[in-house]
């Protein structure tokens, strides 16, 4: 029967998914053609009722559907988002750093998403987890300055080392390479001479060895492993895409971040879009808002709209805006002016707010379009 | 392995049009080429499907709630 349906509705035009939703409904109910015939007929007055009228300010309405559930934000809170004991910004404070396309996020997140053969072993996905954790010096050994002869002592942990699955050979080939000094082994001990006696080099050398990463992603300073379904799930405090999807075991295809540049920078812009239009609904969401998709895309699709992700204001959409008017109708009034009067700029008067600030017309719904009376030139009759 | 950034779930289908298929779509959006969305020559996924400059990709989304829709873009 479904098949009948979906022919019925072929030459009507609903998208996709509501064809879907309407077949479902006439399975559901086991109508006959009939019946179907006129239940979509109906569907369809209904439909092009609803549509966007051409004129409506689309852009206005978004704006007051995501401002007004806006304002019933909270405003600072942090929150532990699921997770155990990791700290996401979420509420307002997330939705303006969306928004505003922050570079660096104030809680940055992975979602990592594991390779089959890893996912289903919790030893494999903590040896993962274990590889992408910034492991600092001071996590596997113990440090200590020696002021009479000149020199640091690196006192490494077994125990410590084997968690980590580090050995010394590589511990001491990783001090040697990213401090390029010489490191001596005695009885257990890694000993850094520093040559020139110099009390400040000492602590320089000190202080670069304890900032010192040993292993793991520098940017990771936390994993989590969670089991979600039947697969373990890693999640991390910090992010760093580029690195991660290239390391062995993850599923890069469903590995995320919250971290909306990054996507940009690794995945192109409709994937930025996709971001945007997530995190955006997502934390919306968290906050018991409902907002429709529809306008968060349009948001989305403004700030992605000439190839690269634009924030929405000042350094983005509002300040690129042609018309000085309507740029200095945003913000920093006096600036933009000034600016302009210096350039020798023009202002065509196209867009709606500057026409709104000269008091003419403006061109959206019925001023949008000109009319044009026919005149009766019938003679009598 | 070689990654293929368009498997990532973020990323919806790129394609780029021939010269015959991107003339259709422009008559039959009645908008020139620089009314299109624009998607950066250096972006990775241009990048990934070969499009060049001028080139109009089409882009196939796969949205859960509304469902499939086609939009394109314009490489610049």
């Amino acid at each position: 029967m479904r098949e009948k349906y979906m022919e019925i509705m072929h030459d009507y035009p609903f998208p996709e998914y509501l064809k879907k939703s309407i077949a479902d409904e006439l399975e559901r109910i086991q109508a006959d053609e009939e019946t179907a015939r006129k239940v979509i007929e109906r569907c369809h007055e209904a439909y092009l009722r609803n549509l966007v009228e051409p004129g409506e300010a689309a852009g206005i309405v978004a704006a007051q559907s995501i401002g007004e559930p806006g304002t019933q934000m909270t405003m600072r809170t942090f929150h532990y988002a699921g997770v155990a004991e990791i700290n996401v910004t979420l509420g307002l404070p997330r939705l303006i750093e969306i928004l505003d396309v922050r570079k660096n996020p104030s809680t940055p997140m992975m979602t990592i998403k594991l390779l089959p053969e890893y996912a289903k072993d919790r030893e494999k996905a903590r040896e993962i987890a274990n590889r992408l954790e910034a492991t600092y010096i001071t996590d596997i050994a113990e440090i200590v300055t020696d002021l009479r002869y000149m020199r640091v002592i690196v006192r490494p942990d077994e125990k410590a080392l084997e968690r980590k699955s580090l050995d010394r050979e590589k511990l001491k080939k990783k001090i040697e390479k990213s401090l390029k000094i010489e490191v001596e082994e005695q009885n257990g001990e890694f000993v850094i001479q520093i040559e020139e006696p110099s009390y400040k080099k000492l602590m320089d050398t000190f202080d670069r060895l304890r900032r010192l990463v040993v292993s793991g992603i520098k940017e990771i300073r936390r994993v989590i492993i969670r089991r979600e379904g039947d697969e373990y799930v890693l999640y991390t405090e910090g992010s760093n895409f580029k690195r991660v999807m290239k390391e062995k075991g993850v599923d890069f295809t469903r590995t995320v971040t919250n971290n909306i540049y990054e996507i940009y920078e690794v995945l192109g812009i409709e994937a930025a879009r996709n971001a945007v239009i997530n995190e955006a609904i997502s934390t919306l969401e968290e906050q018991g808002l409902e907002v429709d998709r529809r306008h968060i895309m349009l948001v989305a699709d403004v700030m992605t709209a000439d190839g690269e992700l634009k924030q929405i204001g000042r350094h983005g959409i509002a300040g690129e805006k042609q018309s000085i008017l309507a740029r200095a109708a945003f913000e920093m009034t006096v600036n933009n002016l000034l600016d302009a009067a210096v350039k020798g700029e023009f202002d065509r008067l196209n867009g709606i707010t500057e026409n709104i600030i000269v008091g003419q017309p403006i061109k959206l719904g019925t001023g949008d379009v000109e009319l044009r009376v026919k005149l009766f030139t019938g003679g009598d009759k | 392995m070689k990654i293929k950034l368009q498997d990532h779930i973020l990323v919806p289908k790129h394609e780029v049009l021939s010269e015959e298929e991107a003339k259709e779509l422009l008559e039959a959006l009645g908008v020139s080429r620089e009314d299109l969305p624009k998607i950066k020559a250096d972006d990775p996924i241009a990048k990934e499907i070969g499009a060049k400059k001028g080139d109009i990709v089409r882009i196939i989304r796969d949205d859960e709630f509304t469902g499939k829709n086609v939009a394109y873009r314009l490489v610049v």
